[in-house]
């Protein structure tokens, strides 16, 4: 079981709450962890890594464990803690202000 | 169907008077941060607003279905989070992304299903130019412009960031690209305008199934006799001086593409600078700037009832996105150009400072035509006398992007 944490607008346009739930087959890597996270809730599709060459949106962060792990291969391995859905993988949204 | 005939009939060449009494007006608006839907009666003096819609998210367009007018697009959009599609069929009480029910977000584990967001081009996507005239590839950012087709209420077209045109046939939920367009063999030298290379006007020929037109920042205008497979730069007669050849093929900002239903042949222009009229379907452009204040500025759209009659707002320059001294006027050619008089009453004409973007303005078909604009500073203006009088619908909207207006019987 893995949590990932989603950003405000993201939660708004999958109709969830803060977190949501996802059951990964081993390994767990990031790119394993998106994967689940469109399968599940297909409207996400394209929000957080583009259609077709599913690169990460410049304006979106991957953190695990208090680590931007951002710019990591979508094949890296995440932590333990991660894997055992002790500490949640969070995608975060640039702060904009004015 | 009987019902859904009489208004595609009546669409087709917008010429049914709708009577005050009897009818309603919806004018949808979309800003910066969110949609909002405004309701009156035909008076257009009262407007009940609802919104924000998807609030915190940029609204570039939202339009209704001709044949079915409760039926709503929405272009939901973000630097975040990218491109989403809305969709409501009951006038704007509920939405969902197309491939999903409004039923799917009931429940509590109940969650959108549609992935209507997919716009991918066709085959390899290839080089345009950059500002700096090197090749840069082609990327999907946004979806600037939704035109509904005039006869199938699962049919929509959409004018997208980089430039080009996708087509749906199932209501929103998939897309696909009409890759004739961006595969001319100048596409490879389109270039963005300041604001990026967007396809933001497409005009479906209510006689003429097979021909549209459609208008790119800053490549220029272009009309397919083929319904999208082929198509041709329609830019003869328009003159921009940043560019190497004034005169060249592409290359030309083109602002807005307007015309009237009765009359699809003749197509009038706001350019970077310049408004400019075709009397053949694009083939030839002539200058009816006359002597407006600036011939620079954004939206420009034609009476419902007056084939002749057209609107649009000077912007004091390309350098300055604002009225000329501080005096928002709409300026009104009953002569179809060349000569054009000021619409003031009820508008600001001292320290006025807003522009008014392409996509924002709109008529809508009742007997006496309204018009409306959108501001970037957040006002929604109304003239339910053909562009005399003006009152505002509500001036604190956020930044408006886009305006449409649509008779609800």
């Amino acid at each position: 079981m893995i949590r990932v944490v989603l950003p405000y607008h993201l939660r708004n346009l999958a109709n969830v709450g803060q977190e949501v739930v996802l059951e990964v087959q081993a390994p767990v890597t990031i790119g394993s962890v998106l994967d689940a996270l469109e399968s599940k809730y297909p409207v996400l599709k394209g929000t957080v890594r583009d259609h077709g060459r599913l690169k990460r949106r410049p304006f979106l962060r991957f953190f695990a464990c208090g680590e931007d792990i951002s710019l990591d291969p979508y094949e890296t391995a995440l932590p333990e803690v991660i894997a055992r859905g002790e500490q949640p993988f969070m995608v975060i949204g640039a702060i904009a202000g004015g | 169907m009987i019902l859904v005939s009489q208004k595609m009939e009546r669409h087709r060449f917008k010429l049914c008077r709708y009577h005050p009494d009897m009818s309603k007006v919806r004018v949808l608006v979309g800003t910066k941060k969110g949609a909002f839907v405004c309701t009156s009666d035909g008076g257009r003096k009262n407007w009940n607003i609802e919104g924000p819609f998807f609030g915190g998210w940029e609204i570039y367009h939202a339009k209704g279905s001709p044949v079915d007018p409760n039926r709503i697009f929405v272009s939901q959009t973000s630097g975040w989070f990218g491109q989403i599609i809305q969709r409501s069929d009951d006038g704007g009480k509920t939405w969902a992304t197309p491939g999903s029910k409004p039923e799917d977000l009931v429940s509590e584990v109940g969650w959108p299903q549609g992935e209507s967001n997919k716009f991918v081009y066709d085959g390899v996507a290839g080089t345009h130019k950059w500002y700096d005239g090197t090749d840069h590839p082609w990327e999907f950012k946004r979806v600037w412009h939704l035109e509904p087709s005039l006869t199938d209420p699962n049919v929509i077209f959409a004018g997208v960031e980089d430039a080009a045109i996708f087509k749906s046939t199932d209501g929103g939920t998939t897309w696909h690209e009409l890759s004739g367009l961006r595969q001319h063999t100048t596409g490879k030298d389109w270039q963005p305008g300041a604001g990026g290379m967007c396809l933001h006007t497409i005009l479906i020929d209510p006689k003429n199934n097979d021909r549209m037109f459609v208008a790119i920042s800053a490549a220029g205008a272009f009309r397919t006799d083929d319904g999208g497979q082929t198509w041709k730069p329609i830019n003869k007669g328009l003159n921009s001086n940043f560019m190497p050849n004034p005169e060249a093929e592409v290359g030309h900002c083109v602002h807005r593409i307007a015309f009237h239903p009765s009359n699809p042949d003749r197509l009038f222009m706001q350019k970077h600078w310049d408004v400019m009229r075709s009397d053949n379907a694009g083939d030839l452009w002539h200058e009816v700037s006359g002597a407006l204040p600036s011939d620079f500025g954004f939206p420009i759209d034609v009476h419902a009832h007056e084939p002749e009659t057209i609107y649009v707002v000077p912007i004091k320059s390309d350098s300055e996105h604002f009225p000329p001294d501080g005096k928002l006027r709409v300026y009104r050619s009953r002569t179809g150009g060349d000569n054009w008089e000021a619409l003031t009453k009820g508008l600001p004409q001292a320290n006025c400072y807003v522009n008014v973007l392409r996509e924002a303005m709109s008529v809508d078909t009742m007997d006496e035509c309204g018009i409306y604009f959108g501001t970037t500073g957040g006002q929604v203006y109304c003239s339910p006398d053909g562009g005399d009088n003006w009152t505002a619908i509500n001036e604190h909207f956020p930044s408006v992007l886009s305006v449409e207006a649509q008779v609800i019987e």
